[in-house]
Order: C-alpha cells, then structure tokens, then sequence
C-alpha cells in the first residue's frame, strides 16, 4: 500500500459543525491575531515616545478607516481570547464539562465579548467627542 | 517505580519535573493579563483623541508605567507560548518548526523590550 491510497480517519469537515468546535477555533485565530495586535500597540508606544510628530503619524494610521477596522478586530479579539480564556480556566479546574454547560458557557461567552467590544468603542467615541 | 524500565532507573532517569511547565506559564501568564488588560483597554479608550501630552502624563505615571510594563512582557510571553504550541500543531518539519519556534522567541523577546523601553524613556522623560 503507497502513501497515497492508505485509509484515512475521517476528516475534521466530515462532521457537523458545532458551536464548541467553532468557539474553540475561534480561540486560536483569536490568539494568533492578538500577536500582530500588540506589534502594533509597541509601535504606537514607540511612535509616543519618539514625539509629537510620530505620535501625529500613529494616530493618524490608526483614524483611518483602516486603522479603525484593524483596531476593531484587535478589540474583538483581545475580549473574546480573554473571556474564552477564562472558560478554559474553569475548564482547567475541572468545571463545566457537560454539554450543555459547555454550549450555554460558549453563548455566555460570545455576549460578553461582543458587550465588552462595545463598551469600549462607545466608550472610546464618547471620550472622543463624536 | 515498578513500571520503569531497568536502564531508566540505573541511569536514575525519571521525570525532570518540568513537564507542566509550559501549561502552568501559559496559565499563569493569561490569569496576569485578564486584569491587565481589562485595566488598559478602558484606560487607553478614555484617552482617545487626547493630545499627546494627555498621553504621555498617562503613560509615565509610576503606576501606569509599571502596569503597562508588566502587560507588555505578560502578552509576549503568553504570545510565544501559544504560537508555540501553533506551529508544534502545523509544522511538522522538525528543521522549519525549530526556526518558527526561535523566530518567534527572538521577536516576541525584542518587541517585549522595545515596548518596555518606549514606556520608561516616557516615564523617565527623555
């Protein structure tokens, strides 16, 4: 039998997709894209200490369109990882498992991230004045 | 000790103890930057649109300073683990897993560095 015609285990799209399954890779594109997210929040320290002209440059990127989408996902992303994180806490600690428990946690879940996500740009436009 | 081989336990080989080391870090870190990063995202955004002197008092207030300090090194740690754990995933050439898992620690470490510099040359006022 060559490499190519061995059997295979089902593949992972073979079955139904669950809400659990989609959260629980959703909390790695997530973490991955915190990464460049927090590139970007060192530039913009760097941009503010470098000066006044810099920093102009810095908010302007992030002002744009753009900037606001990118920072836009950044947000989403930082509150679904750390809430998502905080199931997989109490996952750790051996709570939660149930099926249900572990669907309704998951809805719990994407409502906080999503509330979080708009506090804060409410918030933020709010500072802004508009 | 019944079930370790003879060899392992002549040698007086046996758990290094290290095993959950990773787990624990990657646990420690997260549990560090919930507050962390609930206290700066609601900090940063009353700051939106605020001159750069606004910004800049904020930065270089001890506290913040430390705080912002201790975030940039939780995150980048916590980043490294889990893009670790990313590539050890979807890498299975052992020579292209090695050079993602040293790129990814030689930058993680320096982004961490250059983030902590920024805050303490505003802290410090230069």
């Amino acid at each position: 039998m060559t490499a190519e015609n061995r059997p295979l285990s089902p593949h992972i799209f073979i079955y139904r997709l669950h809400l659990t399954t989609l959260l629980s890779g959703l909390h790695r594109i997530t973490g991955v894209m915190l990464i460049p997210g927090s590139v970007l929040l060192v530039l913009w320290l760097w941009a503010a200490a470098t000066g006044t002209e810099a920093y102009a440059t810095a908010t302007w990127a992030i002002g744009s369109w753009l900037g606001r989408l990118c920072l836009f996902g950044w947000t989403f992303s930082l509150f679904y990882h750390l809430c998502n994180g905080i199931r997989h806490l109490f996952w750790d600690a051996g709570h939660g498992f149930e099926l249900a428990r572990a669907r309704a946690s998951g809805l719990a879940v994407v409502a906080a991230s999503g509330a979080l996500t708009l506090a804060v740009w409410i918030a933020g436009y709010a500072a802004r004045g508009g | 000790m019944a079930t370790r081989f003879t060899l392992g336990r002549v040698r007086g080989l046996g758990s290094a103890k290290e095993g959950v080391h990773h787990w624990w870090m990657q646990r420690a870190s997260a549990v560090a930057l919930i507050p962390l990063y609930l206290w700066f995202a609601f900090s940063v955004t009353a700051l939106a649109g605020a001159p750069h002197a606004a910004l800049l008092a904020w930065v270089g207030a001890p506290v913040n300073a430390v705080l912002l300090i201790a975030l940039i090194a939780a995150n980048f740690y916590h980043g490294h683990l889990g893009l670790q754990v990313v590539f050890e995933d979807y890498v299975p050439h052992e020579g292209k897993r090695l050079a993602c898992l040293l790129v990814s620690q030689f930058l993680s470490t320096l982004f961490a560095l250059g983030g902590a510099l920024a805050v303490l040359k505003i802290a410090l006022g230069g």
